[in-house]
């Protein structure tokens, strides 16, 4: 039997599925829910974190600080996570307010090869005596070896465990055991796992995640997050007890809450749809998805077509713009050849 | 604000004193400023690569902490005199230089322009250490002749701000400007981004500055793709209605202005109103100096370093030509 902490991004990825409109009452309503169901962590804000609201990646109806706050005070038994990507999030604007606003755990990410750009943040949140963890997001793209050298990175910057983020739902079940098993190996902190259900593998790739030595998992109620939805919280407590491992949280109360987020906060349940399953095959991060839909509606291309001219672009998290780009060259090439199929080989490059 | 602002006024008080004491020493170099160059990373050595080209700068010095890195072998090998004495090389003998570009990090530059100022020597700041007055060529080149520390801003805020201001002067009720830069990770070096928040501060400082818009935000992004992707810049203005004809005017006109001194400045997405929001897109290729093509984030700021250099060049020598005849 394993202890596993686990981290609840509800009120953090799921903004990116409602395009980060999560108001006070329900972020009041399910951070107390999780409280009172003791997840150890409930993580709140922005789907991309603190600084990110943004025309780039959408504009969140409440502050960071108000979100903080809201919450804040409905945590009086748990932690409160606030999640910071360098290059949206600055240590003065928005660390500094964070740390204010009572926020005891930090998770600071970069793209999976890139830890350096979290140096600074990372040490300023220890100074602060916070709790940190580094995050690897996008984790499908590198290979075990150069995430062992970013997470031991994160380890020298002083992080206390490194998450590897499935942040496109793309990880199949013995790639992630290899890059875990390698982590873990190389690294003396904590490993953890945060899954994508985009190829309906989240909680699988979990509980593979456990079995090759993570101590750490994320999962949102109901799924609730980017995309096709993030590692379903209440099924992850369930299976983890069944396995005998011991996450300290409350079966039926995880059940009320994911309940409640049904009710309160879900628009539509999250699932793998065609356009969520090519999402998850380019490897293209979830919270591109709303933004793909709208914007391939409004400029009438397919946005199949653009997910694959994304994903061959290799685009990271916090590149929006470039779906701007590729729609208006896919519209171009329509309008050119005279009919909409452009055989999904397109390369969406403006020219 | 107001810690700048007072350092603000301690520059222009040595800029007067640097105005007096350094008055001609350019032309002793068959009349092109002798600069010296402090910090051999990414941009440093770009930029010494076009300092060495250019008809009205002479590089005299190549300064740096280590003569095996890669851009010390690469000056040495095109013989441009070498030193890995840090700015204490400057220090020992300041006679050898009319200015002094930094493209160290931005602590260092805030290190050396305390000791570069007490020497009167003028400083062309790469770094994003927003010491001295913001400088993007194709906006105010003219009034930055004379100034003692001229600050290029981010290559993001080179790239974006004109275009910043293209909207601003076209859409006067615009009132938020957001401007994303994403770089190939292999052309963005350890001190940007350990000073990736000084980036966005400096970028965002720049547009207060020249676009006078109420709020503005800076995100960059490091895309590690490879082959490795180009410079790309897209600026968002929050705008319920626009002008487009004036907008897209005022972009064409600015992007061949930096054209001039940028070659692989390029619009990929002429401006578009959809969603409440006005977006543009360039790329910049580089010039291929010193990493390749795709390091356009290198040459956007480098080349807008020797645009503000050389123009101070030209102004030394029209006063060269007063002093002589006149």
């Amino acid at each position: 039997m394993t202890q596993i902490l686990i981290s609840d991004p509800t009120l953090r990825d799921g903004n990116h599925a409602v395009a980060h409109q999560l108001d006070g009452e329900q972020i009041r309503a399910y951070a107390a829910a999780a409280n009172a169901a003791g997840v150890p962590i409930v993580e709140v804000g922005h789907g991309n974190g603190l600084g990110a609201s943004s025309l780039q990646v959408g504009e969140a109806r409440l502050s960071d600080a108000e979100m903080l706050r809201i919450a804040r005070e409905e945590l009086t038994d748990v932690k409160l996570g606030a999640f910071a990507i360098p290059g949206f999030a600055t240590m003065r604007r928005d660390l500094d307010m964070a740390i204010a606003a009572g926020s005891d755990v930090f998770r600071v990410g970069a793209h999976c090869t890139e830890a350096d750009l979290t140096e600074r943040h990372i040490g300023y949140l220890r100074d602060a005596g916070r709790e940190v963890y580094g995050v690897l997001m996008m984790s499908h793209m590198a290979p075990p070896e150069r995430l062992c050298e970013e997470a031991l990175k994160m380890e020298s910057y002083g992080a206390q465990g490194v998450i590897v983020m499935d942040s496109a739902g793309a990880f199949l079940t013995d790639d992630l055991r290899a890059k875990i098993a390698a982590l873990v190996d190389a690294t003396s902190i904590a490993i953890g796992f945060h899954g994508h259900n985009n190829l309906c593998l989240a909680v699988a790739n979990s509980v593979a995640a456990v079995n090759e030595g993570a101590t750490i998992l994320d999962g949102t109620a109901r799924g609730f997050g980017a995309g096709a939805g993030n590692t379903e919280l209440e099924v992850l407590i369930a299976v983890l007890a069944e396995l005998g491992h011991d996450t300290a949280i409350d079966l039926y109360k995880v059940l009320d809450a994911a309940d409640l987020a049904e009710r309160e906060l879900v628009q539509q349940l999250p699932r793998t749809d065609s356009v969520g399953i090519v999402s998850g095959l380019a490897g293209v991060f979830s919270g591109y998805s709303k933004p793909v839909r709208r914007i391939a509606k409004d400029f009438g291309v397919d946005p199949r077509d653009v997910f694959f001219a994304l994903g061959r672009r290799e685009v990271i998290a916090g590149q929006e713009d470039v779906i701007l780009e590729v729609a208006t060259a896919l519209r171009d090439a329509v309008e050119r050849i005279g009919h909409n199929d452009t055989g999904g080989t397109f390369d969406g490059h403006a020219n | 604000m107001s810690a700048g602002a007072t350092r603000g006024g301690g520059v222009r008080d040595r800029g007067s004193r640097w105005r007096r004491r350094r008055r001609w020493s350019g032309s002793t170099s068959h009349g092109r400023l002798r600069v010296g160059i402090v910090g051999t990373g990414n941009i440093g050595t770009d930029l010494m690569l076009k300092v060495v080209r250019s008809p009205l700068l002479d590089c005299t010095l190549f300064v740096g902490r280590n003569l095996d890195s890669a851009g010390m072998r690469r000056a040495a090998s095109l013989g441009v005199p070498v030193s890995d004495g840090r700015i204490d090389a400057i220090v020992q003998d300041p006679g050898r230089f009319d200015l002094v570009f930094d493209a160290t990090s931005a602590q260092d530059a805030t290190r050396h322009w305390a000791i570069l100022s007490e020497l009167g020597l003028p400083v062309i700041d790469l770094t994003p250490a927003k010491l001295g007055k913001l400088c993007i060529p194709a906006l105010n080149l003219a009034e930055c002749i004379g100034e003692p520390n001229l600050c290029m801003v981010t290559c993001g805020g080179q790239a974006a701000v004109p275009l910043a201001h293209c909207i601003v002067r076209t859409q006067p009720q615009v009132g938020y400007v957001e401007i994303v830069s994403t770089s190939a990770a292999r052309s963005v070096g350890p001190a940007t981004r350990v000073n990736i928040d000084e980036y966005l501060a400096t970028t965002e400082a720049a547009v207060g500055r020249f676009c006078h818009v109420g709020r503005a935000k800076s995100i960059l992004v490091v895309n590690p793709s490879n082959p490795p992707i180009k410079m790309q810049n897209t600026v968002f203005a929050k705008a319920e209605e626009v002008d487009m004809p004036a907008l897209r005017a005022a972009v064409d006109e600015m992007v061949a202005r930096i054209q001039a001194y940028v070659p692989g400045y390029r619009l990929v997405v002429p401006p578009i109103h959809e969603n409440g929001r006005i977006a543009i897109t360039v790329q910049v290729a580089g010039a291929g100096d010193y990493l390749p093509e795709y390091a356009g984030n290198l040459d956007i700021i480098t080349c807008a370093a020797v645009a503000a250099a050389e123009e101070s060049a030209r102004a030394f020598r029209q006063e060269a030509t007063v002093a002589t005849h006149g």
